[in-house]
């Protein structure tokens, strides 16, 4: 019987993952989607937000803080892009100076540092693209900006470097205590734990309200999203931010750590935590917002727009702990924003809970992460030459617009929770994320893909199962006749 | 510090364009020179353009796209021009030098005595329309689909509908049904075709495949394939008429929404770029702003056809062969620029004192029936063009004889004029 089920491979179970696997067990992750971070977090904006608009006393707040505060360190220790490019919380208004007051209060309070508020002159001092119209801000030197999926991604790498096993396309339908163990029914059938931590975003409060006494009751939240091609120079450095709504942080405009810039999101609430649509409504919402704090925006420049779901909790706080009412069970559920930002320190936090409660030793021996390779697009010439020397497949670039190798591509698939579909290759090397947006290199990729997976090129997915891409050679829709 | 290769002449991209433009330079003497070429093979995207239609006006015979290559790559060998395959240009600078990557050659660093930008054009894809919805699979470029369906023998869907008339999405409207598939519309944003007339009668007409004219793609369905379009009339903003739409059970939808010249390095090697044409400013030359550096084919302006991106690429080529012998020498200009009813004329620039004829080309913004292309200088009118029709989906040329060429005394524009 495996010891611990984690389910949900977003990037707090990932993060749960890695820090549970300094521990003696068998662990196994179950994910319903076909990749780690396919729910919320693959599609939210990237911020690792310092701490100021958490309520002081809520877990939010805590983590957040002790979790940006991980981020430096932990992202070069894993390889996953980080800046800490600061951040401006725009005013309009002399009521959203308040707003602003407020603020800076509360980040004090949760011990968010170099916070301050900023005139106009030093604003546009600052970022001169920034409407006339902003009368003051405030400042946020220790915001930063990171990869959310390529997180996830190194967490998952981590975690199985260290014996942790990955289930992707496996959706746990119900779960229940079987007297001294959990036993999961999933859509590729039962399955049991001594232990298990739901970690299951949207869909935790579906789990959570079979075993607990408590009731959840998370709404998802829909966020829109436009994304522009990287400009020569970026329109502003640091992520600028509206005053926070009752929806959430508003919209904002920030920098990407690999250059795009990012418009949004919208705050719409939702039935169905699949429904990554986007509409022309919540499109043209984004536009409108976004002129007000950068009036020459335009989306002539935009690679696509996408949308991710949030999951909110009514009770307005993350729920992080033993699952109330029933035993050996622990959560992370609501981890709507700063749940991305949170999640190093959530993972920290549920671990030494589990390890508290249940005993657990740690291994003698806990593996250091595979570093990553620095992408070829970062690299001095030197060090392009060099590598190309190493690797002869370096020297083959696949992605013009993205410039990334054929090398990169198949160490992708190779790593240790590797690349399955076109999908995955796009988020764990930016193959297609550029400006023609896969036109040139998919065929390419759906090529490398079928090699390395020994599949042929028609079942070859872009993403999800379901998604494919090609139906069947010429031949074969000529009905077996040579075209 | 790494060793730099020094040659005469570097063309970027083989395909028509850099092939032409690396014949006409050899055919000038230019012998240390290296076309290179990101592709396998040289030929570029006519490659896969495995329809007829190529070469009537250069030959006078109708090829296929590969056929019409092979002639250009034929030349090539026989004359012994190196072509230096599966090698990605990363940077060409101000200076000339060209940085490139390949598996054979490692990291190249070459100094060049002339650069000719021949690399082409992209699609615009989904995003750059903003379209919502989902994100399925299902979702291809129509040169993107083609590519799957004449190079790689598969097939990407089976009921389909093409979004945007230009050339490659008729052509796929035909491939795809010759193929087996059920096209259900052709949809234009636009209230006429940006594709040649001929394709809309060989490729849509001929298959009852349905134009619709002035409308478009509103939303895009399905979770994990797609599933379904729902198109919508425009109104004459270009914005959907709420009302008007139309449901279409498709698995794929394929783009063919306009055609953007690849800019990238010239952008990095400081050149001037046309909002316009999306491609270099050039001189009747093709010589950019940035001395030595030329440019030719669909990377300076989108042709529809071959021919005109090969005679163009030919006499980018003798150019550059003349600034590399400094037979160049920098001249003053006048200005040509778009008057009403004009779209992107090129080049933007003439030499004053040259008497060669300069032929001026430009799409015009709408449909004009019974009109001339009407060209000043200083408000004198030194050429004109009378047609049946102009539309945009083909480009205009209006030729300049060399006297008139040697008699410019200023700025000149190109205007449209209804009637004759």
């Amino acid at each position: 019987m495996t010891d611990l089920i984690i389910i949900g491979a977003g990037v707090v179970g990932c993060a749960v993952a890695r820090e549970m696997s300094r521990y003696n067990l068998e662990i196994r992750v179950l994910e319903r989607g076909h990749d780690v971070a396919e729910g919320a977090s693959k599609a939210n904006s990237g911020i690792v937000h310092a701490g100021y608009d958490a309520v002081p006393g809520t877990l939010k707040a805590k983590l957040n803080v002790e979790g940006a505060k991980m981020y430096p360190e932990m992202c070069r220790e894993l390889g996953v892009p980080y800046r800490k490019n600061g951040a401006l919380v725009l005013a309009f208004s002399e009521d959203d100076r308040g707003t602003l007051q407020k603020l800076l209060q509360q980040g004090i309070d949760n011990g968010v540092e170099e916070l301050r508020i900023i005139e106009k002159e030093e604003l546009r001092s600052l970022e001169p693209n920034v409407s006339e119209d902003a009368v003051c801000a405030l400042l946020v030197p220790t915001s930063g900006i990171t990869s959310p999926y390529e997180m996830a991604f190194a967490l998952a790498d981590h975690a199985a470097v260290n014996g942790v096993a990955f289930e992707m396309n496996t959706k746990v339908e119900h779960m229940a205590w079987d007297g001294d163990h959990w036993v999961l029914e999933t859509n590729r059938g039962r399955t049991e734990a001594r232990m298990v931590i739901n970690c299951a975003g949207f869909d935790s409060a579906r789990l959570h309200d079979e075993i607990s006494s408590r009731k959840l009751h998370i709404t998802h939240r829909r966020g829109q999203y436009y994304i522009l091609d990287h400009p020569d120079v970026l329109p502003f450095d640091r992520t600028m931010f509206q005053c926070p709504t009752r929806m959430g942080k508003g919209i904002l405009v920030a920098p990407t750590v690999h250059g795009n810039v990012l418009l949004g999101p919208t705050a719409e609430d939702l039935d169905d935590g699949l429904d990554t649509e986007t509409t022309q409504e919540g499109l043209d919402a984004i536009l409108k917002a976004c002129r007000l704090t950068w009036p020459k925006v335009s989306v002539r420049t935009a690679v696509t727009n996408f949308s991710g779901i949030r999951a909110h909790e009514a009770g307005g706080d993350f729920v992080i702990g033993p699952v109330e009412g029933a035993g050996k069970a622990w959560e992370a559920a609501g981890l709507e924003s700063p749940g991305l930002s949170a999640a190093p320190a959530v993972g920290k936090m549920l671990a030494e809970m589990v390890a508290a409660s249940e005993h657990l030793e740690k291994k003698a021996e806990f593996r250091a992460p595979i570093p990553r390779p620095r992408p070829f697009n970062e690299m001095t010439r030197e060090e392009q030459k060099a590598a190309i020397e190493k690797d002869p497949k370096m020297g083959v670039v696949i992605c013009r617009c993205e410039v990334v190798t054929e090398a990169e591509i198949r160490a992708a698939i190779r790593r240790p929770v590797g690349a399955t579909s076109v999908d995955g290759v796009k988020r764990r090397t930016r193959a297609g994320m550029g400006r023609c947006q896969g036109g040139f290199c998919s065929p390419r990729v759906v090529e490398i893909l079928s090699e390395e997976l020994g599949k042929p090129m028609t079942e070859i997915q872009k993403g999800s199962e379901g998604s494919w891409l090609l139906c069947g050679t010429i031949s074969e829709a000529m009905g077996g006749q040579e075209a | 510090m790494m060793e730099h290769l020094k040659k005469d002449l570097v063309i970027v991209g083989g395909g028509p364009a850099g092939l032409a433009a690396a014949i006409a330079a050899w055919e000038d003497g230019i012998r240390n020179l290296v076309v290179l070429e990101r592709e396998h093979q040289a030929g570029g995207i006519l490659r896969q353009c495995i329809h007829n239609g190529f070469g009537l006006h250069r030959f006078g015979e109708e090829l296929t796209g590969p056929e019409y290559a092979q002639r250009d790559i034929d030349r090539a060998k026989e004359l012994g021009i190196p072509i230096q395959c599966d090698t990605t240009v990363l940077e060409v600078t101000e200076e000339r030098q060209v940085t490139c990557v390949s598996e054979q050659e490692g990291l190249q660093i070459i100094d060049a005595g002339a650069v000719i930008l021949s690399m082409g054009c992209r699609e615009r894809p989904r995003g750059a329309l903003g379209t919502p919805g989902t994100r399925c699979s299902g979702v291809f470029t129509a040169g993107t689909a083609q590519k799957f369906v004449n190079l790689e023998g598969y097939m990407p869907g089976k009921r389909v509908v093409i979004l945007g008339s230009g050339d490659i999405g008729l052509i796929m409207a035909r491939r795809m049904t010759l193929q087996g598939a059920k096209v259900l519309a052709c949809v234009e944003l636009m209230p006429f075709s940006s594709g040649l007339n001929r394709n809309i009668v060989q490729c849509l007409e001929d298959y009852n495949i349905p134009l619709y004219l002035s409308h478009t793609v509103t939303k895009i369905e399905g979770r994990d394939r797609l599933t379904g379009i729902e198109v919508s009339e425009v109104g004459p903003d270009r914005r959907p008429i709420p009302g008007t739409q139309m449901h279409f059970d498709c698995d794929t939808l394929l783009l063919s929404v306009g055609l953007l010249p690849e800019n990238e390095l010239t952008r990095g090697a400081n050149v001037t770029i046309s909002p316009v044409t999306s491609g270099a400013e050039v001189e009747d030359t093709l010589q950019t702003d940035r001395p030595g550096i030329f440019a030719c084919g669909n990377v300076l302006h989108v042709h529809d056809l071959v021919d005109f991106v090969s005679e163009e690429s030919f006499r980018a080529g003798h150019a550059a062969a003349a600034f590399v012998r400094g037979n160049l020498p920098k001249a003053e200009t006048v200005r040509v620029s778009d008057g009403e009813g004009v779209r992107g004329v090129v080049p933007q620039k003439i030499r004053k004192g040259i008497s060669e004829e300069v032929r001026l080309m430009f799409r015009p913004a709408q449909v004009f029936k019974k009109a001339s292309a009407v060209v000043e200088c200083n408000g004198r009118e030194i050429a004109r063009k009378r047609a049946m029709i102009f539309t945009p989906g083909e480009m205009a040329v209006v030729p300049l004889k060399a006297d008139v060429v040697a008699g410019l005394d200023g700025d000149v524009t190109v205007r449209m004029e209804v009637g004759s």
